[in-house]
C-alpha cells in the first residue's frame, strides 16, 4: 500500500517546475490545455485508456477514450473555425453536463479562442450580463436551453453563432446551427493554435460586493497547477475512478472536473443529474468511484439521508475524499469517518486562483474544521485587517492574503482594471476572506471579509439580487444578505420596502422569489424575504447590509453611529 | 390525473419550464433528479404548496427525494393535509 508522502516531504519535494517537467512544458514555448488534456495525454500510450464515462439520471451512459477525446475536441474545434471563430474570442459553453461540455472546452480551447463556462440555470438577465460583459461571439448549448438565448440574442450584437448540441429537428433560425459530436466526421489531425502559457483561456464570472459579475480571466499556464494540485492533493492513481460532482459553469467543474483530472490521464466519471441520495450511492458502488471530490453542501444533504442509507451501498471503492466550496464542518469530517470510514478533506481556493491554495493532503493529520495548510508553491499568511501587514501570532484573526506568484491566479479581470487593482495589497492578493492560523500553521476560516454570499459553495453578489428585484413592479428598495442555513451554509435573505399601493403577503412574497430565481438562478432566489417599512442607512443613504446580516448571524453589529436610522 | 396532480404539474410547467419547452410533465417526471427543479428553487415549490393547501411542510419533510415527481409531491401533500392542525 502506498503512503502518502507528509506535508513536510510535500513542501520539500513538490515545485511547479516538477509539474512543468511532468507535463513536458518548456517555458516560452508551446502551452495549450486542450492538447495537454487529450494530445499529450494519448502520446503518454493512454489512447486507449477511459477518459470519461457518463450517465444521466435515466441511467444512460456514454464512454470516451482519450482517443475519442482527442478526436472529438479536435471535431468541435474544426467545426468552430468553419464558423469563422477566431483565437481570443470568447465562446461560451451553456449545457448541462452533457459530454459535449467536457470535450467541448478543450476544442474550444484547441482554436486559441477563450472558453467561458456558464451554469446552465442561470436565467436569462444573469446570462444576458456575462455574455453582454464578454462580448461573446459564439455560444454552445442545448435544445432545453435554447429558449432563454434566443430571449436575450436581439440585444447581444456581439453574439454571431448559436451552436446547439442536440437539435434534432428543430427549426433553427438565422445564426443557429446544428452539431451533433457522435455522429460528425471524426476530425483525426487538427492544427492546435500555438497559445504560449500567457495566452488566455478561460473566462469564469464570478461576484462581488458591489457592481455586476466580474469575467476573471485565466490563461494557459494555468494547467501546470492544476495539474500539480490534482495529482497532490486529490491523489488520483493510475487504476482510480476519480468523481468530481461540481458542475463546469463554475470553476471547481472545469479546473478539476476537466483540466485537472485528465492532464493527469485519469479516468473520470459524471452523473449528469441532480441531487438524489440514493442515486448517488448507486453511482459510486457501479462505476467502483475511488476518488471522490465533492462539496460540503452535498454532503450535508447526504448526512440527512442518514449513516445507514451508505451502508446500504457497497462504496467500500472510494479511497480518498475531498471537498470544496465553503467551510467543511468539523462534524461533516466526523460523519464521513462514521459513513465511509475516511474523512473528506477540506480544501480551500476560488476562482480568482484557479487551483487549491490551502488544502487538508492525504498524508496529513486532519484538524477537523480546518482548512489545513498552504499547498507548497504557495506563500500564504493572514494579513492585519488596517495595516495589511502579516499577522505573526497564532490564533488572530485576518485577511486570507496570497503572494500572487503561482501560475494559475488571475491576470485580470474582464474589462475591470479597477476591480482587479482592488484585490492587491502590499503585494499581496486578498482572498476576501477571513481567517486564524494555529500554532501548527492550521488555517481555520472565520467568515467572508465582504457581503458577498457563500450559497451552497457559490458566491452570489448582492448588488446583482438588489438590481433585479428593484426590476419587480412592487419592489421600492431592496437589500440582500446572507442568512445561516444548515445545508447550504449560506442562503439569500432579501429585505424588501413596497411601493405604495402594495400589501405584503405570502403572494407577492413567492411571485418575487419566482421573479428572481427567472431572471438569475435558483442560486440567487431569497429563500426568504422579509418586508419592512425601511432600511438602515448610512447619513448619505447607502444601505448598510452589514445591521442586516448581523442581525440574521446574532452578531454584534458594531458602532452605529453613521447609522441614520435604525 | 387527479386535482392536486394536475395543480402540481401545471404550476411546474408555468414556472419552471420555459415558454416554448415542449417537454411533457408526467406524474413520474423526475422534477430534482432531472434537472427541472433544483434544490434551491424547492423552497418556492414548497411554498407553493403551503399556500394553496394551506399546509406547513417541515424542513426536514421536503427533500429532495419528497420533490422529485409530481406524484411524490401529491404523497408529501396529502400526508401533511391530513395531520390535524393546533391553533
Amino acid at each position: 500500500m502506498d503512503i502518502p508522502p507528509t506535508y513536510d516531504e510535500l513542501v520539500a519535494n513538490a515545485s511547479w517546475v516538477s509539474a512543468e517537467r511532468d507535463l513536458g512544458y518548456q517555458p516560452g514555448g508551446f502551452l495549450n490545455i486542450g492538447w495537454m488534456c487529450s494530445d499529450h495525454i494519448c502520446r503518454l500510450g493512454l489512447a486507449n485508456k477511459l477518459a470519461l464515462c457518463w450517465e444521466d439520471y435515466q441511467g444512460n451512459e456514454k464512454q470516451y477514450t482519450f482517443e475519442d477525446v482527442r478526436i472529438l475536441s479536435n471535431t468541435v474545434a474544426k467545426f468552430l473555425c468553419n464558423l469563422d471563430i477566431k483565437p481570443g474570442e470568447r465562446v461560451c459553453l451553456f449545457m448541462d453536463r452533457v459530454p459535449e461540455l467536457y470535450i467541448g472546452l478543450l476544442g474550444i480551447l484547441k482554436t486559441g479562442a477563450v472558453a467561458q463556462p456558464l451554469f446552465s440555470a442561470f436565467g436569462d438577465e444573469s446570462l444576458f450580463v456575462r455574455l453582454n460583459d464578454a462580448g461573446t461571439t459564439a455560444l454552445i448549448t442545448q435544445k432545453k436551453h435554447l429558449p432563454k438565448v434566443r430571449k436575450i440574442r436581439a440585444q447581444l450584437p456581439s453574439l454571431r453563432d448559436v451552436v446547439v448540441v442536440d437539435a434534432d429537428e428543430l427549426v433553427l433560425r438565422e445564426g443557429e446551427f446544428s452539431f451533433d459530436m457522435d455522429t460528425a466526421y471524426r476530425v483525426d489531425r487538427f492544427p492546435v493554435y500555438p497559445t504560449t502559457a500567457e495566452s488566455p483561456s478561460l473566462l469564469h464570472y464570478t461576484s462581488g460586493t458591489t457592481g455586476q459579475p466580474k469575467g476573471a480571466q485565466h490563461v494557459h499556464y494555468s494547467v501546470i497547477s492544476q495539474y500539480l494540485t490534482t495529482k497532490l492533493v486529490l491523489d488520483p492513481r493510475p487504476d482510480d475512478i476519480y468523481w468530481c460532482n461540481a458542475d463546469p459553469g463554475w470553476v471547481t467543474g472545469t479546473s478539476y472536473g476537466i483540466i485537472g483530472p485528465w492532464s493527469n490521464g485519469v479516468t473520470q466519471v459524471v452523473l449528469d443529474s441532480g441531487f438524489n441520495a440514493e442515486h448517488w450511492y448507486r453511482f459510486i458502488e457501479k462505476h467502483r468511484v475511488s476518488v471522490w471530490y465533492s462539496a460540503p453542501t452535498a454532503i450535508r444533504l447526504l448526512m440527512k439521508e442518514g449513516t445507514d442509507l451508505a451502508r446500504r451501498h457497497d462504496v467500500s471503492s472510494l479511497r480518498h475524499l475531498a471537498s470544496v466550496g465553503e467551510p467543511l464542518n468539523a462534524q461533516a469530517v466526523l460523519w464521513s469517518q462514521e459513513a465511509f470510514g475516511k474523512p473528506f478533506h477540506d480544501t480551500f481556493w476560488q476562482t480568482e486562483t484557479g487551483c487549491i491554495v490551502i488544502t487538508n493532503f492525504p498524508g496529513m493529520p486532519i484538524k477537523p474544521g480546518s482548512m489545513g495548510k498552504p499547498f507548497p508553491g504557495i506563500t500564504a499568511t493572514v494579513l492585519n485587517t488596517k495595516t495589511y501587514e502579516p499577522i505573526n501570532q497564532a490564533g488572530i484573526a485576518g485577511l486570507i492574503a496570497l503572494r500572487p506568484d503561482w501560475p494559475s491566479i488571475i491576470r485580470g479581470y474582464w474589462n475591470n482594471e479597477t476591480g482587479f487593482k482592488a484585490k492587491f495589497r502590499n503585494g499581496w492578493y486578498l482572498c476576501g476572506d477571513r481567517a486564524s492560523i494555529d500554532a501548527d500553521g492550521y488555517y481555520w476560516f472565520m467568515g467572508r471579509d465582504d457581503d458577498v454570499i457563500n450559497t451552497g459553495g457559490h458566491l452570489v453578489g448582492p448588488f446583482e439580487i438588489e438590481s433585479a428585484l428593484l426590476e419587480h413592479k412592487a419592489v421600492q428598495e431592496s437589500a440582500a444578505v446572507a442568512k445561516p442555513d444548515p445545508v447550504n451554509m449560506e442562503v439569500v435573505k432579501a429585505f424588501v420596502t413596497l411601493k405604495p399601493g402594495y400589501t405584503p403577503d405570502a403572494d407577492l412574497e413567492l411571485e418575487i422569489m419566482n421573479h428572481i430565481r427567472k431572471r438569475l438562478s435558483p442560486l440567487a432566489m431569497p429563500q426568504e424575504i422579509e418586508f419592512v417599512d425601511s432600511l438602515p442607512k448610512t447619513r448619505s443613504g447607502k444601505i448598510v447590509r452589514r445591521v442586516l446580516r448581523c442581525k440574521e448571524f446574532n452578531e454584534p453589529v458594531g458602532d452605529l453611529s453613521t447609522i441614520m436610522d435604525d | 390525473m387527479d386535482e392536486i396532480s394536475k395543480m402540481v404539474s401545471d404550476y411546474v410547467r408555468k414556472e419552471y419550464l420555459e415558454e416554448d419547452d415542449d417537454r411533457e410533465i408526467t406524474e413520474d417526471t423526475r422534477l430534482i433528479s432531472g434537472g427541472i427543479v433544483d434544490s434551491f428553487s424547492m423552497v418556492s415549490l414548497k411554498r407553493f404548496l403551503e399556500k394553496k393547501y394551506g399546509i406547513q411542510i417541515p424542513d426536514d419533510a421536503a427533500t429532495p427525494d419528497a420533490f422529485d415527481t409530481v406524484r411524490s409531491i401529491v404523497a408529501l401533500v396529502q400526508r401533511f393535509q391530513k395531520v390535524p392542525t393546533t391553533a
